[in-house]
């Protein structure tokens, strides 16, 4: 509990963070593309075609883990908007700031592959059900955290109106994961369950797995290197970022 | 291996059009995701060097008042 404590005030201050968090992105962007590069290859050289939709559904490999990804991502954005409410901590602002442009490409390609897919499996390209609806308002939620970090003169203000829409958005959390069980949607529900092993067979499921952990992965590194980008940006008068580019320079 | 030839691959079975342009918008994104802070870590220390260069010219000009300097931390 001791060095629980100690983390968390160490969490408050940047360049503690900037020093420990660089070698950490670094491997993860790297696990993390090959990861990607792994799971997508799998899933569409490898993987047995499926038997109604021919190999369609290969889109799966990408719509999957972008749409999960963006989900986490905005999940992630909440919490740190909050820690950054409750608590004031500088770095959570900064995740914020970091995690909303990952996020919002992560959301733009889970819809554009959802209604490629959605044509020649569905015959249209998009609908107005549960999912694809409350999956664009996530998009719209992004583009309100972002706007509002921008339109808002002052930092702290824009970051704490930032922070209280990431907050509130969450609603839309649930009401993505749930909502092939609320409501009758062309969306099927969940392939992976806690409880029960996966409704589709292992040479299909283990490509998305493998591509959903290496976005994860990526994810994680994009974004502590933003974060970091966030910290020399705001300490960009102290002394030790100063030593730091001019140690760059020679 | 799921196909026996390349072409077999490209064509994937018809549906082409669809598989290859979700994959190239999937791998734009990522590619956008993964440049977006590189470029900005570059131009950050391009732009402080910059700062950092000006400011010790101001100085070796003989006196001129120092704009910008570093607060000590």
């Amino acid at each position: 509990m001791g060095r629980l404590k100690t983390l968390w005030h160490r969490l408050g201050s940047p360049r503690w963070f900037y020093e420990i968090s660089g070698p950490w992105a670094a491997g993860s962007l790297i696990v993390g593309l090959i990861g990607i590069a792994v799971g997508l290859v799998w899933g569409l050289a490898i993987a047995p075609p499926d038997y109604l939709q021919g190999n369609s559904f290969r889109i799966m490999y990408l719509h999957v883990p972008a749409a999960i990804l963006s989900e986490s991502c905005y999940i992630l954005m909440g919490v740190a908007g909050a820690v950054l409410l409750i608590w004031r901590m500088k770095l959570a602002d900064m995740v914020v700031a970091a995690a909303a442009p990952i996020g919002v490409v992560f959301c733009i390609v889970a819809l554009l592959t959802g209604a490629i897919w959605g044509r020649p499996t569905w015959g249209t390209w998009w609908v107005w059900d549960a999912r694809t609806t409350s999956m664009l308002v996530l998009l719209f939620l992004y583009f309100g955290v972002m706007a509002l970090r921008q339109a808002v003169p002052r930092e702290e203000s824009a970051g704490r109106a930032a922070a209280i829409l990431a907050v509130v958005g969450m609603v839309d959390i649930p009401i993505i994961k749930y909502s092939v069980d609320w409501w009758l949607t062309l969306h099927q529900t969940s392939t992976f369950k806690l409880t029960s092993a996966p409704s589709m067979p292992a040479e299909m499921y283990l490509p998305l797995l493998v591509s959903v952990l290496g976005f994860y992965t990526f994810f994680f590194g994009v974004l502590l290197f933003g974060v970091g980008n966030e910290v020399l940006m705001r300490e960009r008068r102290t002394q030790w970022v100063t030593d730091l580019v001019r140690s760059r320079q020679s | 291996m799921s196909f026996t030839s390349w072409h077999e691959f490209l064509y994937m079975g018809g549906h082409y059009p669809f598989v290859w342009s979700a994959y190239a918008i999937g791998v734009f994104g990522v590619v956008v995701t993964l440049l977006r802070p590189l470029r900005a870590r570059r131009r950050f220390f391009a732009e402080q060097g910059q700062r950092l260069r000006r400011q010790s010219s101001l100085e070796s000009d003989g006196g001129a008042e120092r704009i910008d300097a570093p607060r000590p931390s």
